[in-house]
């Protein structure tokens, strides 16, 4: 399995996002903001985590509009799966991959903290290797993590279950607990918390590792 | 032609830095606020000197970039 992870300009979760993905088996891709297009067979990209272009005008936007975007919402039109995490999941949220914005955390306050999430379905590439219901420890660091869409899109989410996961103490004001949501094919996962950042005890918590597995089961030859 | 973009939170959609202005202009001893609500103002210089196409130009500058229409709506004014 190719996996393809974006570097922006201030993106600083670009290689522990590679590092999760070589971990489960993967091989790993470095993409520049300026390339025009993916390896030829890649089968996910990454979007990882930072503070792209400064968080200028709004956190992802000047991301969402660089050379490689296009790139990327071509290949997810096509099918193709698409994993953003914190700053990745702003900037797939302004490329028009995922419905929705990201606020302000409601308190005002950069959060970074290990917290509880709850796996709300397993009908996912991402989600396959937990167990549903179960209750993971990710961590999150972000000041603008505050999920909010209209009451349709959130009505439209819960009913498809395309809540990936959602907060059990919500930590920064998100409509619905969300922590982190799926596109109505469930090949695009974005989310605020950061599976990279939790691979072994040594960093608190290894339940990120299983999203990770669960990607590459979901590549692996029948 | 100068013209001036000013976005904004739409009505509806939470402002937790304008309430926490609000709070702040509360605590300095300001009364009767109902509502603070913050925004951004982008200055654009064109070289288009013709009103209306600047003003088209701009417009389409807010929907592709400078405001996130999901949650923001914007406002375009001749400087």
């Amino acid at each position: 399995m190719k996996a393809a992870v974006i570097t922006f300009p201030g993106s600083n979760c670009d290689r522990d996002l590679a590092v999760a993905f070589r971990h489960a088996g993967a091989e790993v891709v470095h993409v520049w903001h300026k390339d025009t297009d993916l390896p030829a067979g890649t089968d996910i990209v990454g979007i990882p985590g930072g503070f792209s272009f400064g968080d200028y005008l709004r956190c992802g936007a000047i991301a969402a509009r660089s050379p490689i975007a296009r790139a990327v919402v071509g290949f997810a039109g096509q099918g193709g799966h698409v994993l953003g995490v914190c700053n990745g999941f702003q900037v797939m949220l302004e490329m028009g991959l995922l419905p929705g914005a990201l606020l302000r955390n409601a308190h005002l306050k950069y959060t970074c903290k290990t917290v509880g999430l709850r796996v709300e379905t397993t009908d996912s590439p991402y989600t396959s290797a937990y167990a549903e219901g179960s209750e993971i420890r990710i961590p999150i660091a972000h000041h603008d993590g505050n999920y909010t869409a209209d009451p349709d899109t959130l009505a439209r989410l819960r009913g498809d279950g395309r809540v990936a996961f959602r907060y059990t103490a919500n930590p920064n004001g998100s409509a619905d607990d969300i922590a982190g949501i799926l596109s109505e094919n469930r090949r695009v996962l974005g989310m605020m918390p950061h599976p990279e950042r939790a691979l072994s005890d040594m960093q608190g918590s290894a339940d990120g590792k299983r999203l990770f597995e669960s990607v590459m089961s979901a590549f692996a030859p029948a | 032609m100068k013209l001036r973009v000013y976005v904004t939170l739409k009505p509806g959609v939470l402002d937790p830095q304008g309430e926490a202005i609000r709070h702040a202009l509360g605590s300095l001893g300001f009364e009767g606020i109902n509502g603070v609500r913050q925004g951004k103002m982008i200055e654009l210089d064109l070289a288009e000197d013709d009103a209306t196409r600047a003003e088209a130009m701009a417009r389409e500058m807010c929907d592709k970039l400078l405001a996130n229409t999901v949650i923001e709506s914007y406002r375009v004014e001749h400087a």
